[in-house]
C-alpha cells in the first residue's frame, strides 16, 4: 500500500486540527471524525491534494445513535475510495439531535445528490445548499422520518392481518 | 422556496410557458413510466420534450421502497439473507455471498479453499445470468426479440444449477456463515460442465446476432453516453464505469473469496455509450466463463464449510439425537450468536457495480445499522444528465443498458 | 413446424350436434372464446416479474394458453397480472391502471407480495393488493415458479369459462366494486 494511514492522519492533522479526531482503524477501513462545520472542506482536501487523491465517494449514509448525548445523536458516514493507490477510508460526522444538519457533498461528488435525498428521508437530516432536498424514497406528503429507531417498522394504522394468527396483541379484532 | 423542489410537473409547466413566451417554442411533458413497458422495473421518468428531442428530465423513485434496511435492524442475521436476495433479484447469489462474506469479516472467520472457490463459481454463474438478461433485454428495447428468446433457454441452465445448490431458482438464500448448506453434488458438477460446453456456443451466436447488427448498432452507438470524469463523479461502477474506460473492478481491486487466484481480464470500453455497454458486458461473460473453468481445473478437495459451531448450524441428524447439537441449533436459529462490536464494510462486485454492505453490529442480535451500497441507486441519477438532447427512443436504449434493477433501486 | 398432431384443441362444450348445426349455451360458447385467449397485462414490479419473463420466453411459453400477446395497454387488457411488490407510492397507479381496464376484467396475484405484503410487513409497502383491487386468482411463492404462474392461469382460466356472461352486470359484482370505490 502506497499511501500509509499515518500519512493521512499527519496530513489531516496538518491541515485541520482538533476537527479532525477520533483515528482508528477499524478492520480493514481506516476510519476518523470529522467536525461537522467542516465536512465538506475536509471531504474536498482529501478529494484535491496531491498526496491523498481520494478520487471516490463510495457511500453516504445516515445513522442513528438515540443513546448518545444529544449533541450526537446522528451520524452521517461517508466512505471515500482513492483508486491510485487503493485506500478506503470513512469519517463519520456527528450532528445534533434536535437540528440535524450538515453541508452537502455535491459541490465534490455529483453522487451525493441522491444518497443525501435518501439519507434525508430515512432520518431528516438537513444537508446545507443541496440543490433539491426532497423525499426521494417515500412520499412526498408523509412526516415521519422512518430510520430513526422511535419509528416501528411496521405499519401503525394496518387492520389487514388478523393479529391472533401473528401471536400479537389482538388490538384490532373484536373477539366478543 | 427552489423551483427544483417544485413536482416536476408544475416546474415544466412554468417552463412552457417562458419559453412559448420568449421563442413561440411548444415543449411538451411527456410520462415515461411508472409502468411503462421499457422501464422494466417502475420508475417514473417525466420528461420535458421538444418534439422527439428531451430537453430536460426528472426521475422519480421508491415505487418499491420495501424498506430493507429497517427490516434488517429487526432481524438477526441469518434473517438478513433473504432481504439481499432481493435487492438485485438478477443476480441474487452474489448479494447472498457479500452478506456472508460481510459476516465472516465481522466475526474474523477464516473459509476452507473450497468454499471460496465455489462461491467465485456461483458467483460468475450469477453474473453470467445477469448480463444475459441485460443484454438480451436491450435487444428487445432495439426491436430484437429473438436474441431474448435464444439466450434465455441458458439463463434457465443456470437456474436449475443453483437448484442443485439451495433448491431455489430465483431468490437463492443460498450459502451460511462460513460456507454452504451441503457439499455440491456430483449433479451439480456434471450441470456446471455442460453449461461451460454448451454456453459459449449460444454466446457466440447471440453476439453474432447483434454485435455487428447495422441496425443494433445505429440504434446504441453515441447513444446516452458518459464521459468518464463524469461518470466518477457521479458514482459509477462495474460495467457501466468500464464502459466509460476505467478498468475499476473490486474483484481486482480488492481481491474476495480468493479472486487474486484466476486469471481474468477486465473489459474496458472506450465512449460510454449504450454500444460500449452491451460489448463491455457481452465480453464480461467470456471473462466469467474463463473464471469458472479456472475454478472447476483447480477446485480443492476439503470441507463445504469452516468449522465454527458457534454460527454455522449442526448437521440435521445431530440435531435430532444430540443434546448440544440442537441447543446450537436453536441458539443460532434464534438468532443468538456472540456477534463483536464493531463495524464493517465490504464490497463485492456486484451484476452492476460495487455492492456494499455497511454493517454496524453492537453485540446484539440484530445489526444496529445495516446500509446497503446499491450501485443502481447512485448511478441511475446520472440518467437524465445522459440523455439530454437525445431522442426518446434513445433513452429507452439508455436506460435499459444501465440495467437499472428497480429492487436494488429503492431498496 | 410442429407435427399437427400434436397440437391440442379445445374440446366443444356440452350441446346438441345434428347435422350443419351445433346448440349450446351462449354462456359457454363465450366462456371457451375468453378463456383461451386471455391477453395478459403484466404489471412487473420485482422479483415475480423477472419469473414471469422466463415463463413468457421460450422454455415456460404461457403462448400455449392463449396468452400470445403481451398487452402493455390496459384498454386492451383481459388480465391483469401483478408481480411483485406494491408499495404505498405505487397503489395509486396501480388503482389507476386496473380503472383503465375494459369489462370484463380478471385479476391475478402473483407472488406472496402481491398476494399479502409478503416478507416486508413494514411502513412503506401495501399489504396486499387486495387492499385496493379485486383479486381473482392468488398465486404463492416468493417468487413463483413459473409452473406455478401457469398454474395460477390456468385456475383463472377455470373461473372464466364458468363465468356468467350477466355476472358484471349482477348486484353482487355491482356491490363488490363499491366496496372498492370504483365505477
Amino acid at each position: 500500500m502506497a499511501l500509509e494511514t499515518s500519512v493521512i492522519e499527519e496530513k489531516l492533522t496538518d491541515k485541520f486540527g482538533d476537527k479532525v479526531t477520533g483515528y482508528i482503524q477499524l478492520k480493514d477501513i481506516f476510519s476518523f471524525e470529522v467536525d461537522s462545520a467542516s465536512m465538506a472542506d475536509v471531504m474536498g482536501f482529501l478529494k484535491q491534494d496531491p498526496l491523498l487523491r481520494f478520487n471516490f465517494l463510495t457511500d453516504v449514509c445516515g445513522v442513528h445513535y438515540p443513546d448518545n448525548s444529544i449533541d450526537r445523536q446522528f451520524a452521517v458516514v461517508y466512505h471515500m475510495h482513492n483508486w491510485y493507490d487503493n485506500v478506503r477510508i470513512r469519517f463519520k460526522c456527528f450532528l445534533n439531535g434536535e437540528q440535524p444538519e450538515i453541508e452537502t457533498a455535491t459541490n465534490h461528488f455529483l453522487s451525493a445528490n441522491w444518497q443525501e435525498r435518501e439519507t434525508y428521508d430515512f432520518y431528516g437530516i438537513i444537508f446545507k445548499g443541496h440543490p433539491q432536498l426532497k423525499r426521494i424514497l417515500n412520499m412526498d406528503e408523509m412526516v415521519s422520518f422512518p430510520m430513526r429507531k422511535e419509528f416501528p417498522l411496521e405499519d401503525g394504522g394496518r387492520t389487514d392481518k388478523d393479529d391472533r394468527f401473528f401471536g400479537r396483541k389482538p388490538d384490532n379484532v373484536n373477539n366478543n | 422556496m427552489s423551483d427544483l423542489l417544485l413536482p416536476p410537473e408544475h416546474r415544466y409547466a412554468k417552463m412552457i410557458e417562458q419559453r412559448q413566451n420568449e421563442d413561440g417554442s411548444e415543449l411538451s411533458i411527456l410520462n415515461l413510466g411508472p409502468t411503462h413497458p421499457a422501464t422494466h422495473g417502475i420508475f417514473q421518468n417525466i420528461l420535458l420534450m421538444d418534439g422527439e428531442r428531451i430537453v430536460d428530465g426528472e426521475g422519480t423513485v421508491g415505487y418499491i421502497h420495501r424498506a430493507f434496511e429497517k427490516i434488517a435492524e429487526n432481524r438477526p442475521f441469518y434473517q438478513i439473507t433473504p432481504l439481499t436476495d432481493r435487492m438485485n433479484y438478477c443476480s441474487s447469489p452474489i448479494n447472498n455471498m457479500g452478506w456472508w462474506m460481510t459476516l465472516e469479516k465481522v466475526l474474523d472467520i477464516e473459509v476452507p479453499k473450497r468454499v471460496q472457490y465455489l462461491r467465485v463459481i456461483v458467483m460468475e454463474l450469477a453474473r453470467i445470468a445477469d448480463h444475459i438478461i441485460c443484454n438480451s433485454v436491450l435487444g428487445v428495447d432495439t426491436g430484437a426479440l429473438t436474441g431474448f428468446l435464444y439466450v434465455f433457454q441458458y439463463r434457465e441452465k443456470i437456474y436449475e444449477i443453483y437448484e442443485e445448490i439451495c433448491g431455489a431458482r430465483l431468490t437463492t438464500n443460498m450459502g451460511r456463515i462460513g460456507g454452504f448448506e451441503r457439499d455440491w453434488s456430483p449433479a451439480t458438477f456434471k450441470k456446471i460442465n455442460d453449461f461451460l460446453e454448451d454456453f459459449p456456443k449460444v454466446w457466440q451466436e447471440f453476439e453474432n446476432l447483434l454485435m455487428r447488427n447495422r441496425i443494433f448498432m445505429d440504434r446504441t452507438i453515441d447513444v446516452g453516453p458518459i464521459s468518464a470524469e463524469k461518470a466518477i463523479s457521479y458514482g459509477f461502477t462495474g460495467p457501466n464505469l468500464r464502459a466509460a474506460g476505467i478498468d475499476y473492478d473490486v474483484r481486482v481491486m480488492q481481491p474476495y473469496s480468493s479472486y487474486e487466484d484466476f486469471e481474468f481480464d477486465i473489459p474496458v470500453g472506450k465512449s460510454g455509450d449504450t454500444y460500449d455497454r452491451f460489448c463491455v458486458r457481452s465480453a464480461e461473460v467470456w471473462e466469467s466463463l474463463k473464471i469458472i473453468k479456472q475454478a472447476m481445473d483447480k477446485l480443492p478437495e476439503g470441507p463445504f464449510h469452516a468449522n465454527v459451531p458457534d454460527y454455522y448450524l449442526p448437521p440435521k441428524e445431530d440435531v435430532y439425537n444430540n443434546m448440544e447439537a440442537l441447543i446450537y441449533h436453536f441458539k443460532i436459529v434464534m438468532g443468538e450468536i456472540p456477534v463483536p462490536k464493531t463495524e464493517v464494510y465490504h464490497a463485492v462486485e456486484g451484476g452492476n457495480g460495487e455492492l456494499g454492505f455497511y454493517l454496524i453490529t453492537d453485540g446484539s442480535r440484530t445489526p444496529f445499522r445495516l446500509h446497503f451500497r446499491r450501485p443502481c441507486f447512485i448511478y441511475y441519477q446520472a440518467f437524465n444528465d445522459m440523455v439530454r438532447g437525445q431522442m426518446l427512443s434513445d433513452a429507452i436504449a439508455t436506460l435499459s443498458s444501465l440495467n437499472v434493477i428497480a429492487g436494488e433501486l429503492d431498496a | 413446424m410442429s407435427n399437427s398432431k400434436d397440437i391440442k384443441l379445445v374440446d366443444a362444450p356440452p350441446g346438441v350436434e345434428g347435422s350443419g348445426f351445433f346448440a349450446t349455451q351462449l354462456d359457454t360458447v363465450v366462456g371457451m372464446a375468453r378463456a383461451n385467449s386471455l391477453w395478459p397485462l403484466p404489471f412487473a414490479t420485482s422479483c415475480c416479474g423477472i419469473e414471469f419473463m422466463a415463463t413468457m420466453a421460450s422454455h415456460y411459453d404461457v403462448a400455449r394458453f392463449g396468452s400470445e400477446r403481451m398487452s402493455f395497454s390496459p384498454r386492451q387488457a383481459d388480465m391483469l397480472l401483478v408481480m411483485g411488490t406494491i408499495a404505498k407510492k405505487m397503489a395509486p397507479i396501480l388503482r389507476q391502471v386496473y380503472e383503465q381496464m375494459a369489462e370484463p376484467r380478471w385479476v391475478i396475484a402473483v407472488g406472496a407480495c402481491a398476494s399479502s405484503g409478503g416478507v416486508f410487513d413494514t411502513y412503506s409497502v401495501l399489504q396486499g393488493i387486495d387492499k385496493v383491487i379485486p383479486v381473482d386468482v392468488y398465486v404463492p411463492g416468493c417468487p413463483p415458479r413459473p409452473e406455478q404462474i401457469l398454474d395460477g392461469i390456468m385456475r383463472l382460466q377455470d373461473i372464466v369459462r364458468s363465468e356468467s356472461v350477466r355476472r358484471r352486470n349482477s348486484p353482487e359484482y355491482q356491490e363488490l366494486m363499491a366496496s372498492y370505490n370504483i365505477t
